[in-house]
Parts: structure tokens; C-alpha cells; sequence
């Protein structure tokens, strides 16, 4: 198991490598200098300028660059926000657990939600239930999260005025102020996770019909074992591996979703760093979060390598 | 069935509305501002007065384009990397695979972000502020969405490669292109359309993002995403501002995606349930 | 009284196409202790039976139309599947034919024998772990304790069928019913499995209702055989009977159909087929289902269906030919 995990830390390090190149491609080829902006800002001074340009080496052959460029990266030398006045690293490490916390409790909530559903869907194929449930992730996942987010702005903020629609982070301790920071993510949290539920549902679903039909679900039930430990033991257990594949592979979009989300509730995360620095104009901030994301989505796709070789004792032996 | 035909409704209030509903799109009136739905304003105004039908119109028109030219581009780079994979049996297939597992986990929006913030302005110099920016979104929300396309395809040439109609062709010295072309490609097209189809839907959710965080269409082009992202700061006293163009929106994706599903349906009749 | 008793089964799928009858109208009893093979073709509706007995076919599509299946004098058709529980593994053990697909690829083979254990025996945990280790050592995995924690992909095809009867009879049923156990698997393989099967039921004196195509099993291991065409049982006699005197048509092509290397020279005849197929069971035509294949299929065979009915002691058929004689 444990070589099994160190082998997929090997392949994600190339793929890591191969995306802060796509990056530094990128940037590379952007028409101009990246930083000639920054020569008409007046809040940059000439030497912060000079220094930036020796550092990035912008005259030296490109492959150089490149590999300026990473060492930079991997000393975590992440550069300066000239907007925030503050080193990128630090901007980004406030910021990140607001991101996380988002996410992951979306997460969760989307798990908590499409597995009871889809497991439940397919055991009754073509129900009234299973029915519904087709329909709502279906009309959930073509629901664009922007759109939902204002949609719920619309009803539990404007109309029933239940739910702060500002996510605010003031500082602060004890059991209102607790409350009130589960009160005001609710909106974000439900947002991303109904719409991560509805394409999980589904892919829950399918993955059980596909179990459903196997031999070895006819061997458990001639066991006599009964239909909800069958359901659980013997088709769960086996539907979720290519669930967790699928899952890793929405990774990408769910950070897509939690960026809007941020923007819509002003919650404070990297998310909205970014957009906040592309209207800035400030680059090295763009480029790290851009990375960090990165990261995450490469970070993600590796524990669902590890929870893959945990469900299926077929691959940590080969 | 129905999808069909609302989709259809959609292009078509798109593309002849604009001949029947004839006011412009950015008459400013300040003091009809923010009314709702009304018989001179079927879908009311925006803070300036201006008609929301007329730029609802308008920016459907935008906004389909968009959907339907990244999907063009998707397939285009799709089919050309998927069969290059399926064709070449040695690094040039892994290394493509590679690349596309690399792209796959990108994280899509902020590279797209990013990359309209690098490029925004050389392409707004060359095309003007509106071609520059759709020729952009284009490329970007195609160029990044080509994946599952390549894999389809890949997936498709390495088992009709095999199939013996391609080996007749084959053994009576087709060239390698010929092979592609006439006898394996239209054999794969079934699963290129589906995909195709769905990225129609994805492509109009990323411009209508794009537009929504305010980084898309310049203001004064009033895409869906665009009103959208407008009126967000208006949803207490307008919510009909915000209501129409996230419903046409949703509307247009939900028809598309279940023309995806039917489609897949049709034509996967051996899966038996 | 019989153990098993199964009278006038019909079980039918609901299709596109509209009902097929799989199973239609089918008597087969099973005494304690016996071996009784049930033979045909594939799809001629042997699989549908047994798996019907504990009710293990999807439902829907399927559906048990008529009949009852007594087991030990108690109807199982009217029981829920909830109610089934009680008697699967525990009075009526099941072997199935795909050794490689059988069996849970993410649980270890001891997991997968235990579980069964576990719900029908008041056992902990260890005690089910040391029965799951003596039955594997019965069923001869060699060194048991150590595989009983291996999983299925870690063993070859026989040894995954034998880790399959070792489950079978975990609990020690009165009956097992194996559903062409030897198909899946290489020759050599096979007569060890059979001479297991044979080795496991004189030890615990079960019956064994054994499901094959192969004429050759039949003649090695049954006592009692039931042949079955599309659906229905066409001929039931003991098993030196039906190979002595044959008296169904498509009896008497299964058996020609055995290649034989036991004539001399002079004797050898062109190994005969059965010309034909199994005809699809969606509104099949009035008449005898064989007809259309018969080498004596006469203008009655078309028109009424031929009864099954006793023609010797314990030799019953289902023919019109023995009408004529």
C-alpha cells in the first residue's frame, strides 16, 4: 500500500511540473512584457521594478527562466502584491482556509446528500423516487452556480430575510459568533454543494446499476444476507470506486464554482483574490493563485489515488 | 422532444427577434430605470432604462455564438489529438494521453481568467474590444475543454482499428489518412456529437461566468452573463433584472443537456439497463 | 416425501418484445441425499429454474407466474425475499458457473465465507474464522489459514470455484444447487471439481441438484436426470435408464451427440448435431416445442402439446411418438 501511494506521488510531480509549465508558458507568451504594466504604476517604486525584472531574469534564454521561475516557486519566494503591500505567500496563507472550509464543508454536504440518494435511486430503478431524483440533478447540474447563488440571495435574503447574503470575517469567539459563521456560510456551502450533489447523484447512481447486475451480488443475496447489508457491503463498497474517479475529475470545476461562489457572497477566499488582482493588475498574485489552484486539483486527484487503492485491493498489488 | 423544440424557440427569438422587437438596446431613459415587466418593457428596464428584452436578445445572439463556435473548436482539437493518440502506437499516443490527463486536471477557471487577463489587451488592439474578446473566449473555453473529446475519440479508433472492415481496408493498402478519414472517423462521430452537444452548454455557462465576474464582455455588450452580473447589485429593488437573463440561461443548458442525454439514448440502443 | 418438489413453475420476463416464457410449466422433485443432474442446451431455461427456487432472478423483469416450489412441505413462491433469507445458504446452498465473476473482488474470501456464517449461526467472530479455515482445508486450498485473507483475483479459476463450494456449504444445507459449476473452467479442473462435489456430498449427505449441458457429467455423476427443452422438461429418468433407453427425440440426439472413443474402429458412426436451435420463447406456436427440430415430428406435433407422462417406473417423457406405439 505504501508503494503503492509513493508511486502515485512520482506521477504527480511530473504532472505538477507539467502544469506550472503550461503556466509559464502562458505567461511567457502574453503579447508585451508582463511587467511593463507595472512601470506606469505609481505604486510600485523603480528598484522593487528592477529587482523583479534581475530576479525573473526577463533577458536570460527562456528555459532558464523557467527554471528561475520554479526554484522561486518551490522556495516558496512567491513574490510581492503590490496592491496589498504584502509578500504573495502570506496573502494567499490568510486567505486559503476560508477557501477550504468552503469547499470541503460543500463537499461534504454534497456526499451526505448524493450518496443516501443515488443508492436509494438505483435500488429502485425507474421509481416515482428515482424519478425525482433524475430530474432534480438534472436541472441541478444545468443550474449555473452563479445563477443559483443570486437565486438564493433572491429568496433567503431579499424576500425572508433569514440569511446574511454578505460573508463577513471579523475576528471574534464564543457561541454567537460561532453561530453566526455558520449562519452566513450556509448560503455559500449550499450553493456548491447542491450543485456538486446533483452530477454526484447521478454518477452514484449509474455506478450502482452497473454493480447491481454483477454475479457476485447474485452470490450475497443467495447468502441470504438481506437486502440492505447486500446493498451496503457487496454493491456500495464496489460502486464507489469509480465514483471516486469521477469525483476527482469534477475537482477542476469545483474550485471553478467555489471562485464564483466567492464573488457572489464577498466571502474572503483565494477565489476572490484572484479576481480582485486580475482587476488590480497584479500579476505575481494572478500567477500564484493560479498555481495554488493548481495544486489543489493535483492535491485532490492524490487522495482520491489513495482512497481508490484503499476500496480496491486489486491495485496496491500490481 | 420538448428541449428540441425550446431550444429551437431560443435561436429562434434570437436571431428574428431583433426584426420584430425593434428598440434599441442602449437607449438610456433614467427615469424609467429599474421598472418591471410592463407592456412598452415586456422584461422591464435596467437601472439606465434601457429595454432588457432588446438586450436580452442581444446578448442571446452573443452568447449562443459563443456556445456553439467553443464547441466547434473543442471537437476540432479533440478529434485532431484524440485520433493522433488512437493512430500512433508508440510515445507520440502516451504522450498525448499525458497531455490530456494534464489538461484534464487543470483547474479551468482560473487558468481562463488568467488567460484573459494576459491576452485581453494585445486581441482588443488587433479586433477591436468586442471581436477581440470573442475570438479570445473562444479559443480559451475551446482550447480547454477539448479533453473528453480526445478521449472519446482515442477510445473509439483503438477498438475500430481492430474492427475487421478497417483491416480490409487496410490490407488493400488504404493510406494511413484514408483509413482515418473514411472508414474509422465516421464510425466514432456518435459519441464526438454527444460530447459536442454538452460542451455547447459548458461553453455558454464558462462565457456567461467569464461575463458574470465581470471579466468577459466589455459592459456596454450585454451578454447574459453580463446582465446577470449587472443586476446582481440590484436584487432587492429589481430581481426581474436578474431573474431573466439567469433564466434564459438555465433554460438554454437544460435543453441542451437533455438533447446530449436523448441523443446518447438513441444512439447507445444495445445498453441494456 | 420429497426434499424439493418443484410442480408446474412458469416463470416469465417481461421484454420489449413482449413475454418471454422461460420457464413454463416445469416438475422436478429432488429426494434427500440425491444427485440429480437437469440437462439441455443453453437458454433451454435449466439456470432460470434453480435460480427461481430462492427467488435470485431480478424481479422485475422476471416474475414467477404459476406453480409452487415445496421445500421440505413448505410453498417458498409466496414467501418475500426477506422471508427467502432464512433458507439461502442456510437450507438451500447455491454454486454458480463464472468462478471469476462470483465472487466480491474487494473482500477477502474469508469475509465473503464467514458473512454467511455470521447470519445464519450464532458464531462470533473467531469461531467463524476457524469454520471459514476447516472448510477451506475440506475443500482442499492448501494452506487455509493463511489464504483465508487473500482476495479472489489472488487465486486461479478452479481453486475460486472451490473457495465458491467451500461458501455453498458453509452452513451445511440439505440441498446445494450448482449451476454448471465445471463450464468455466479448464478440463483437467473440471473432474477434480466434480470429484469434489461427489467427495462433499457423501460426507455431509446433502442432496445436489447439479445444472449441465454436459451429457458426459450427467453419466458420471447424477443418479436421477431431468431433461429440459425450451422451458419445459421433455424426459426424467434414472440415469442408467435415460442412457439405456432413451426414448425422447432430443434425448436421444443429446446422447448421440457425445463423442465416443470407447467403439472400435468399424463401429464408429459420424458424431450426429442436433440440427437447429433453441427456438426464442416470446409467444412460441401451439404444438410441441421440439417439432421444428424433430426427425420424427408428425402433423399432431404441431397441433397439440404432448403431456409429460409416466411410460415406465420412474421413466416419465413428454413425446407423442409413445402415444403412436
Amino acid at each position: 500500500m505504501s508503494q503503492y501511494i509513493l508511486r502515485r506521488l512520482m506521477i504527480a510531480i511530473p504532472s505538477l511540473l507539467g502544469i506550472s509549465l503550461v503556466l509559464f508558458v502562458v505567461l511567457a507568451l502574453a503579447p508585451g512584457d508582463p511587467f511593463s504594466e507595472l512601470a506606469t504604476n505609481p505604486n510600485v517604486p523603480p528598484e522593487v521594478q528592477a529587482a523583479l525584472r534581475a530576479k525573473f531574469g526577463l533577458d536570460d534564454p527562456i528555459y532558464l527562466r523557467y527554471l528561475h521561475w520554479l526554484a522561486a516557486m518551490v522556495h516558496g519566494d512567491w513574490g510581492f502584491s503590490f496592491v496589498s503591500r504584502v509578500d504573495v505567500d502570506t496573502l494567499i496563507l490568510q486567505r486559503l482556509p476560508t477557501t477550504l472550509y468552503v469547499v470541503g464543508s460543500s463537499q461534504l454536504l454534497a456526499l451526505l446528500i448524493a450518496i443516501p440518494v443515488g443508492v436509494y435511486a438505483a435500488t429502485r430503478p425507474y421509481s416515482l423516487f428515482d424519478q425525482l431524483a433524475n430530474t432534480f440533478a438534472f436541472i441541478g447540474f444545468s443550474l449555473p452556480t452563479f445563477f443559483t447563488g443570486i437565486l438564493f440571495i433572491l429568496v433567503f435574503s431579499v424576500k425572508l430575510d433569514w440569511l446574511p447574503f454578505v460573508y463577513t470575517s471579523v475576528p471574534g469567539s464564543g457561541i454567537p459568533w460561532l453561530l453566526e459563521m455558520i449562519r452566513q456560510a450556509i448560503m455559500p456551502v449550499m450553493v456548491l454543494g447542491l450543485f456538486q450533489a446533483a452530477s454526484m447523484t447521478r454518477f452514484v447512481r449509474s455506478a450502482m446499476l452497473d454493480v447491481i447486475r454483477l454475479d457476485y451480488v447474485t452470490t450475497a443475496r443467495a447468502k441470504g444476507l438481506g437486502q440492505a447489508k447486500v446493498i451496503v457491503k457487496h454493491v456500495m463498497r464496489n460502486a464507489m470506486i469509480p465514483v471516486v474517479t469521477l469525483i476527482a475529475l469534477q475537482m477542476p470545476a469545483v474550485f471553478g464554482g467555489a471562485i464564483v461562489t466567492e464573488q457572489i457572497f464577498r466571502i474572503p477566499g483565494i477565489g476572490s483574490l484572484l479576481i480582485s488582482s486580475i482587476l488590480a493588475n497584479d500579476t505575481p498574485v494572478v500567477m500564484a493563485v493560479t498555481f495554488v489552484f493548481a495544486c489543489l486539483v493535483v492535491l485532490f486527484n492524490l487522495i482520491a489515488d489513495v482512497l481508490y487503492g484503499w476500496l480496491d485491493p486489486r491495485i496496491s498489488f500490481r | 422532444m420538448i428541449s428540441a423544440v425550446l431550444l429551437l424557440l431560443l435561436i429562434a427569438a434570437v436571431v428574428i427577434g431583433p426584426f420584430i422587437w425593434r428598440v434599441s438596446i442602449s437607449d438610456i431613459d433614467v427615469v424609467a430605470g429599474l421598472q418591471g415587466p410592463s407592456l412598452a418593457h415586456p422584461f422591464g428596464t435596467d437601472d439606465l432604462g434601457q429595454d432588457l428584452l432588446a438586450r436580452m436578445i442581444y446578448g442571446g445572439r452573443i452568447s449562443l455564438a459563443v456556445g456553439l463556435a467553443a464547441m466547434l473548436v473543442s471537437v476540432f482539437v479533440g478529434t485532431l489529438i484524440g485520433a493522433l493518440a488512437g493512430m500512433s502506437r508508440g510515445a507520440l499516443g502516451y504522450g498525448l494521453m499525458w497531455l490530456t490527463d494534464l489538461f484534464l486536471s487543470l483547474p479551468q477557471l482560473p487558468l481562463l481568467l488568467m488567460l484573459i487577463y494576459l491576452f485581453r489587451d494585445g486581441l482588443k488592439a488587433l479586433f477591436g474590444p468586442e471581436g477581440g474578446i470573442f475570438i479570445l473566449i473562444v479559443l480559451v473555453i475551446g482550447g480547454l475543454r477539448w479533453m473528453p473529446v480526445a478521449r472519446l475519440v482515442r477510445a473509439q479508433f483503438l477498438s475500430l482499428r481492430e474492427k475487421e472492415f478497417v483491416e480490409a481496408a487496410r490490407a488493400l493498402g488504404a493510406s494511413p489518412v484514408r483509413q482515418v478519414v473514411r472508414h474509422i472517423l465516421p464510425n466514432a462521430l456518435g459519441p464526438v456529437i454527444i460530447a459536442g452537444t454538452i460542451d455547447v452548454a459548458a461553453a455558454i455557462i464558462a462565457e456567461s461566468t467569464l461575463s458574470f465576474l465581470g471579466l468577459g464582455f466589455p459592459p456596454d455588450t450585454p451578454t447574459w452573463g453580463r446582465i446577470l452580473y449587472d443586476a446582481k447589485d440590484f436584487l432587492d429593488i429589481g430581481p426581474h433584472w436578474a431573474l431573466f437573463p439567469g433564466g434564459a440561461i438555465f433554460i438554454a443548458v437544460v435543453a441542451i443537456n437533455f438533447i446530449g442525454d436523448g441523443l446518447r439514448d438513441a444512439l447507445d440502443a444495445r445498453k441494456v439497463i | 416425501m420429497a426434499l424439493l418438489d418443484i410442480k408446474g413453475l412458469k416463470t416469465h420476463f417481461a421484454t420489449d418484445a413482449g413475454v418471454l416464457q422461460a420457464v413454463d410449466g416445469v416438475d422436478i422433485s429432488i429426494n434427500r441425499g440425491e444427485t440429480l443432474c437437469v440437462v439441455g442446451e443453453s437458454g433451454c431455461g435449466k439456470t432460470v429454474t434453480a435460480m427461481s427456487i430462492l427467488k435470485l432472478i431480478a424481479m422485475p423483469p422476471g416474475r414467477i407466474v404459476a406453480g409452487e416450489i415445496m421445500f421440505e412441505g413448505r410453498d417458498l413462491v409466496p414467501l418475500s425475499s426477506h422471508q427467502l433469507d432464512d433458507i439461502r445458504a442456510k437450507e438451500i446452498g447455491f454454486i454458480f458457473q463464472e468462478p471469476m465473476t462470483s465472487l466480491n473482488p474487494v473482500l477477502t474470501i474469508g469475509e465473503q465465507i464467514a458473512e454467511s456464517l455470521r447470519r445464519h449461526e450464532a458464531v462470533t467472530k473467531k469461531q467463524a474464522l476457524e469454520r471459514t479455515i476447516e472448510m477451506l482445508k475440506l475443500v482442499q486450498i492448501p494452506n487455509a489459514a493463511g489464504r483465508v485473507h487473500h482476495y479472489p483475483h489472488q487465486f486461479s479459476g478452479g481453486m475460486r470455484q472451490r473457495v465458491m463450494i467451500a461458501m455453498a456449504l458453509a452452513c451445511r444445507p440439505k440441498l446445494v444447487i450448482a449451476d454448471e459449476p465445471t463450464t468455466a473452467l479448464d478440463v483437467t479442473i473440471q473432474a477434480q471439481i466434480l470429484d469434489l462435489l461427489q467427495d462433499m456430498k457423501e460426507r455431509f449427505g446433502m442432496a445436489v441438484m447439479l445444472i449441465t449441458h454436459a451429457m458426459g457429467v450427467v453419466a458420471e455423476t447424477a443418479q436421477r436426470v431431468v431433461v429440459m427443452y425450451a422451458g419445459k422438461v421433455v424426459e426424467e429418468a434414472s440415469v442408467d435408464e435415460l442412457f439405456g433407453n432413451p426414448r425422447h427425440p432430443y434425448t436421444q440426439g443429446l446422447i448421440r451427440s457425445i463423442p465416443r472413443i470407447d467403439l472400435d474402429a468399424e463401429h464408429k458412426t459420424r458424431l450426429e448435431a442436433i440440427g437447429g436451435s433453441v427456438p426464442i420463447l416470446i409467444n412460441p406456436p401451439p404444438g410441441c416445442r421440439f417439432a421444428p427440430r424433430c426427425k420424427h415430428a408428425m402433423s399432431i406435433c404441431t397441433e397439440r402439446e404432448p403431456r409429460l407422462r409416466e411410460i415406465a417406473p420412474g421413466h416419465r417423457m413428454a413425446c407423442h411418438l409413445g402415444d403412436a406405439s
